[in-house]
């Protein structure tokens, strides 16, 4: 999977936990940019990417983890 | 793995299509079809939209003309619970109840129990969930105390819970839940680990063993989390990265299964339950088609592993109906055939009398279930069908959409654990009435077994699963031992009666044959059932005379007889005789046992006109058959 699709899927991802099919996302996203993501969405989404890409992110990623595009380098180094 | 709702079917393809399109609007229509789409094996995401779209369509406000009372749920939480309160309340929504919830400020449960100008006061709970988290239960206990400390401590901790308990009926006269504390804590000692006093591990398991005596003294209702989370494992409830994130204490994918949990809970309490389990036969209760396979031809019990799991299954409906569970049969057979299993296979553990009402024809089973509920008298809605095929399954949701319908696994050793995890059968009090039925029932098996005896007496024998215990005289039986022989009017040989010094006496006597024999079942104790006593004819013979045999009418027909016999030509060969005499003196009353000796192969040894002797010869003893183990003790 390619960043692009990945970033695709993380989009459609955020859809459904937000219910918003206007919710579109690009790697410098970061949660004040889109409505409704707080702290309780942020876990959601986390849990549901985990789910759906079949990988773990570790206590200090979750830290570190800024905007979407620090997300896809942790999904793209864990799948490659 | 996540936690799933197992017993529910996956959602159809289009189920979020369902769920957006669903029209703006409080209607009784949205509300039936919310209902519908929560009855599926949602995931957490699922839930969460679920939850989304029923705030949206009803607000605050429960559905225009709905029946069940709404119910205000308080949970008073140690750490983050906002997370599981969508899936409690589309689990009550599952089962047809509208459900607000109320969650404290974060740490702030205690102080708003205590402070009436509070949320929690301003709410007005009906129903207060403790979802404290095993962190905060053990917090304070000292890992390397000693082992009154840590008692100290749990006796604090059980004593504050009861006190928030305490405080919140009486401030709200609402119900309480209690969660236990998942077993979080990594073993510092083992195996062994309740052997270290101050270790959090051990810790859970002693509050979680004290929640269970403090819960029923204080009448409060457990949320069993460690029981789920011993079958899920674990990992799939609690996740440490999460822990340390959020302090979510319960994993996000754990969510649609805790809250079922609760709303199962506050559902029971609002007498919103299931009463009857309703069972298709071929391929559910047994494998193949009794109808094309005939009684012989079925898979069940002992000889195939898939035999033994219908038979396993069959004996979890028939513990569900003893603690009050009807059970009725709804099969598309020819009635005649359907009921042969159950008067001849023996291996069937459901009798026929286990089932409250038998319906086999060829009508539709949608059709027959509403039969089965008039003439039982209980609503559809009370009614669990279980059937093995997809295509029966998916008629019955369509059509009565209040029947709960568990999406049965491909194999039959997992009926039972799809439906014990359903939690359809909730229950909250053994209430005198499941006592009631219980026994009802109790007294219907028996019929059964008189019923049956020409045909299946073994097989039911067999199911009893009795154990013979037996001890010779000790001053510990002495006492009941004196009564029987005296009380014991019918079976009874020779109606020779003892003294508490005559027992003592044989007691005393090395050389004499004594036992005290007691009886359990898979129903339990019978007690001390039979009583021999024998010596000696004379010193130095060679031949016990069996001075007394007496026995219980209590478990007349189980074959206890020859168990016993077992036991006596055990006891004289141990004592060093060849031979035994047994005596029959009639009396008014024991005319039932004037052929005992001959039934256990005694032959006529002498007749004088007040009684009849029998002689065995050890060596051409054959033992007679029974079903019963026998042991020492």
């Amino acid at each position: 999977m390619d960043q692009a699709q990945a970033l695709k899927e993380l989009s459609r991802i955020m859809q459904d936990v937000l219910d918003d099919p206007s919710v579109a996302l690009s790697p410098g996203t970061t949660a004040a940019d889109v409505e409704g993501w707080d702290s309780m969405t942020n876990i959601t989404f986390v849990v549901e990417v985990e789910r759906q890409f079949g990988v773990k992110f570790k206590t200090a990623e979750i830290e570190e983890m800024h905007n979407v595009g620090d997300m896809l380098k942790m999904i793209a180094a864990k799948k490659s | 793995m996540a936690p799933e709702l197992c017993w529910l079917p996956e959602p159809p393809s289009d189920w979020a299509e369902q769920l957006l399109a669903l029209p703006d609007g409080a209607s009784a229509e949205s509300w039936a079809r919310l209902v519908s789409l929560a009855n599926h094996r949602l995931d957490g995401l699922a839930t969460i939209r679920l939850d989304r779209r029923m705030k949206r369509l009803f607000g605050d406000a429960p559905p225009p003309g709905l029946a069940a009372a709404p119910i205000r749920l308080a949970v008073l939480a140690s750490s983050t619970v906002e997370h599981v309160l969508p899936a409690i309340r589309v689990a009550a929504l599952r089962r047809g109840l509208w459900l607000a919830t109320y969650t404290n400020p974060y740490g702030q449960y205690a102080a708003e129990l205590l402070d009436p100008g509070s949320g929690l006061y301003r709410f007005r709970p009906t129903a207060i969930l403790f979802a404290l988290d095993a962190h905060h239960l053990l917090a304070g206990l000292d890992s390397g105390g000693a082992a009154e400390a840590a008692e100290q401590f749990l006796d604090r901790q059980m004593a504050e819970l009861a006190g928030h308990w305490r405080r919140a009926r009486a401030a709200f006269g609402c119900t309480v839940l209690q969660q236990t504390a998942l077993p979080v804590f990594p073993r510092l000692f083992g195996n062994n680990e309740h052997r270290l006093p101050g270790s959090a591990a051990a810790g859970v398991a002693a509050l979680n063993a004290r929640l269970r005596a403090g819960a029923d003294a204080g009448e409060v209702d457990l949320v069993a989390l460690e029981c789920q989370a011993a079958l899920d494992g674990l990992g799939a409830w609690y996740d440490p990265v999460l822990w340390h994130k959020a302090k979510q204490a319960v994993h996000p994918a754990a969510a649609p299964v805790y809250g079922d949990l609760v709303a199962r809970l506050l559902a029971a309490q609002n007498g919103v339950i299931s009463k009857c389990l309703v069972l298709d036969l071929d391929n559910t209760l047994w494998g193949g088609v009794i109808g094309d396979d005939g009684t012989d031809g079925i898979l069940l019990g002992q000889g195939s592993a898939l035999g033994e799991a219908f038979a396993a299954f069959q004996t979890y409906a028939r513990d569900l109906s003893r603690r009050g569970v009807i059970l009725a049969v709804c099969s598309k057979n020819d009635e005649a055939i359907a009921l042969a299993p159950f008067e001849h296979h023996p291996e069937m553990v459901l009798k026929r009398s286990d089932i409250a009402c038998f319906v086999a024809n060829w009508s539709d089973k949608a059709g027959n279930l509403r039969v089965i509920a008039e003439r039982l008298n209980i609503g559809l809605e009370s009614l669990v069908f279980a059937d093995d095929n997809p295509f029966e399954r998916n008629i019955v949701r369509r059509e009565l959409p209040m029947v709960a319908v568990p999406e049965l696994p491909a194999d039959p050793a997992f009926y039972a654990s799809c439906i014990a995890s359903a939690g359809y059968f909730e229950g909250v009090r053994l209430t005198a009435e499941d006592a009631l039925r219980t026994s009802q029932y109790q007294a219907n098996a028996a019929r059964a077994t008189i019923r049956d005896s020409a045909t299946d007496m073994d097989g039911y024998l067999r199911s009893l699963d009795m154990t013979l215990h037996w001890r010779r005289f000790d001053t510990a039986g002495q006492a009941r031992i004196v009564q029987l022989i005296n009380k014991t009017n019918q079976f009874n040989l020779t109606t020779r009666r003892s003294t508490a010094e005559d027992v003592a006496a044989v007691i005393a006597d090395p050389a004499a044959l004594s036992l005290q024999i007691r009886l359990t079942d898979r129903f339990g104790d019978n007690g001390i059932i039979a009583i021999v006593i024998g010596r000696f004819e004379a010193p130095g013979a060679a031949t016990i005379l069996i001075e007394t045999w007496l026995m219980s009418c209590r478990v007349l027909g189980r074959q206890v007889e020859a168990a016993t016999l077992d036991l006596v030509v055990a006891e004289a060969r141990r004592l060093g005789a060849t031979g035994l005499i047994g005596q029959y003196r009639p009396s008014a009353k024991n005319a039932m046992v004037q052929d005992h000796y001959a039934r256990l192969g005694f032959a006529p040894h002498a007749d004088d006109g007040s009684y009849t002797s029998w002689f065995l010869a050890l060596d051409a003893h054959q033992p007679k058959p029974h079903f019963i183990k026998i042991i020492e003790g």
